[in-house]
């Protein structure tokens, strides 16, 4: 199978939705050049009034993308950076996740707003915030986090050809990462986690850029004779709770890593779910790990301590390891 | 002399009129404690919402704001659906889950009001992105207010239509007042239309309280939507007759917020006194005929209300209906 960067996933998916579905158009901020790659020249093939280049107005992009979706386009709106969708928070927060509940399902919303997502890049805490938990709080959006250029590719065919707001966040470090992408357009389903390791000791969830950090300390428990299961989400709303639940009914111990701030975060719900539906399985208390809870500092070293850190997630595993509940 | 036709004064005296009593059947019921939540009523500017809708095709669309009665019934929404959503019933608009401040009728192209102030601009503009790609005629309206016009969504998506040309006619309803406080104390212009200089597009400034004029000033800005010239802004001057929302009253424990001679001034430009005049100066109609219209349309708040109050209130199991599409 042919190996490429997410950003080439991300374009074929593009491309393949705008040559199936005549609705379809991508509008944003600098789309023609596409400051990460994915909507790049996409505009010389399909025109401009497919790729629509605006201007820097996220409310107002963000606002006529309900606008157009509730009146028959199904926009893929990119707004850049996942920090950026705050400058558009109304259109998103009262507006498309609340719309179609509001007016009694008059209406559907098969919109898409893409970013990229996280830290790692020393882009500074304008640049590198993560902000899925606060849209995982909303009704009635999806919230997308792929952690790897095949599932990029899948799940944003998905996501376009979903009736409803979908928020599709990249890792800002995933960008560059190459991995086995078909050719040909596919799809994986919005709510289906993958299981990325297979293990009977302990339960990791974690989603997105995370999800290697994940796979790293669970190769140095292996070495230590502890086998971890890797859970990668994909889909942090709807999220995969039954596979989760499985996994802890087999393992009785469960480790959260997410790379967001720690009160409210993703980890909080994972960790309260399986403490509230696996309780009797749990044979040690659940873990977190997250961001620490400061804004994303700016110098690589200070970066590295303020998200999860293959370390932290150690001490997290080690410490489910050795506490047995009573 | 306005050089409308009798059929489209009456057509608009009908709009104005089948809001007026809509709205005054909504008032009384307030008072009376029988509706739930919140409502802000539309009286006094009736001539705005009739004289635009007027000009309108029904698959044309239009946005609206938390003051949205006049909108939906003048763009042809069914009183009782409104009425029963209002009331929070199963028969209303929106099955009881959108209330006063959202209400919507996709069916006539109405595609919602709007609780959050500016909130349906950028809406408006992406339906017109949306009629520009599919290559149709249609034509988007946003209504808003003057304190919509110092949100960010106003500027964003003027900026927006202007540079890609949209088909979106933005109509201000300049009441004079955001909530409490006069418009005059948050914008330091006397005339909102000036800003559309600021976005290369032409604006107008119309007596917002003559319903004929308001016509020909949207009939004009909507005709050059409809032939691919782009967005007008359109500031229609009115005047907002009760308060921000019924029963503020008793918020605001017998205070003041108005000047005695501009509720005298708004009393004095009643669009409906306005109207009626100006079709019998003109000799468009009689007074029976206008008459009859007004009987036609009290009979019918009547029943709305009667439809609403006896229709079954949601099974709470709805709830959950709705949802993902």
């Amino acid at each position: 199978m042919p190996r490429k960067t997410s950003v080439d996933a991300m374009r074929e998916a593009l491309r393949a939705e705008l040559l199936r579905d005549e609705r379809v158009v991508v509008i944003g901020e600098d789309v023609k050049v596409g400051v990460f790659g994915g909507t790049r020249w996409l505009h010389r093939e399909f025109g401009d009034e497919r790729v629509i280049n605006t201007p820097i107005s996220e409310l107002a992009v963000a606002g006529a993308g309900v606008g157009a979706a509730a009146t028959g386009i199904r926009p893929v709106i990119d707004l850049m950076f996942g920090t950026f969708l705050f400058l558009a928070f109304d259109q998103i927060a009262n507006q498309a996740g609340a719309m179609r509940y509001m007016f009694g399902g008059q209406t559907k919303l098969p919109l898409v707003l893409m970013t990229v997502s996280g830290a790692g890049i020393s882009a500074g805490h304008h640049h590198s915030q993560p902000v899925h938990p606060m849209f995982m709080n909303m009704p009635l959006i999806k919230v997308v986090l792929p952690s790897t250029p095949y599932d990029v590719k899948g799940l944003l065919i998905s996501a376009i050809r979903d009736d409803n707001p979908v928020l599709f966040l990249s890792p800002i470090t995933l960008g560059s990462q190459r991995g086995e992408v078909p050719d040909d357009p596919y799809t994986i389903p919005l709510g289906e986690a993958a299981i990325r390791r297979e293990g009977g000791d302990v339960t990791i969830c974690t989603a997105g850029a995370m999800t290697r950090r994940c796979l790293e300390a669970a190769r140095a428990m292996a070495r230590e004779g502890i086998e971890c299961e890797v859970i990668d989400l994909r889909t942090l709303k709807p999220w995969d709770e039954a596979c989760v639940l499985r996994s802890v009914r087999k393992t009785g111990r469960f480790v959260a890593v997410d790379e967001s701030f720690p009160v409210c975060g993703a980890a909080s719900e994972w960790a309260a779910t399986v403490a509230e539906k696996a309780f009797p399985h749990l044979r040690a208390p659940v873990q977190r790990v997250s961001n620490l809870d400061v804004p994303l500092p700016y110098s690589p070293v200070l970066e590295k301590a303020a998200v999860p850190t293959t370390e932290r997630i150690l001490e997290a595993l080690r410490r489910c390891m050795q506490t047995e509940a009573a | 002399m306005s050089d409308v036709s009798t059929d489209v004064a009456l057509d608009i005296y009908r709009r104005v009129l089948n809001i007026r009593r809509f709205e005054e059947e909504v008032g009384r019921l307030f008072t009376e404690g029988e509706l739930p939540g919140v409502v802000h009523l539309y009286i006094g500017e009736e001539a705005v919402a009739a004289g635009v809708c007027a000009a309108l095709r029904r698959d044309d669309y239009v946005t609206s704001t938390h003051r949205g009665h006049g909108h939906v019934m003048a763009k042809g929404g069914d009183p009782k659906r409104m009425m029963a959503e209002i009331f929070g019933k199963e028969t209303g608009y929106c099955r009881g889950k959108g209330g006063s401040q959202h209400i919507a009728d996709f069916s006539i192209g109405m595609l919602g009001a709007c609780g959050i102030v500016g909130g349906g601009i950028p809406i408006a503009t992406g339906a017109g992105l949306s009629i520009k790609l599919r290559k149709t005629d249609q034509v988007s309206v946003c209504f808003f207010g003057d304190g919509a016009a110092n949100e960010g969504s106003f500027h964003e998506s003027l900026n927006l239509a202007s540079t890609m040309g949209l088909p979106v006619v933005f109509v201000c309803e300049h009441n004079q007042y955001g909530e409490f406080t006069p418009a005059r104390d948050t914008m330091n212009i006397e005339d909102i239309a000036v800003r559309a200089d600021a976005y290369g597009m032409p604006g107008h400034c119309v007596d917002g309280c003559d319903a004929l004029e308001v016509y020909a000033v949207a009939s004009q800005a909507v005709g050059r939507a409809r032939d691919g010239e782009g967005p007008t802004l359109i500031e229609a001057k009115t005047h907002r007759r009760g308060g921000h929302a019924e029963g503020e009253e008793a918020f605001l424990a017998g205070q003041k917020y108005r000047l005695p001679e501009e509720e005298r001034l708004a009393a004095k430009r009643d669009p409906l006194l306005i109207l009626h005049e100006r079709i019998l100066l003109e000799g468009l109609a009689d007074a029976h005929a206008l008459e009859s219209i007004d009987q036609d349309s009290s009979q019918q708040m009547v029943e709305a209300v009667t439809f609403a109050r006896e229709s079954p209130w949601p099974d709470p199991e709805t709830v959950l209906e709705d949802t993902w599409a």
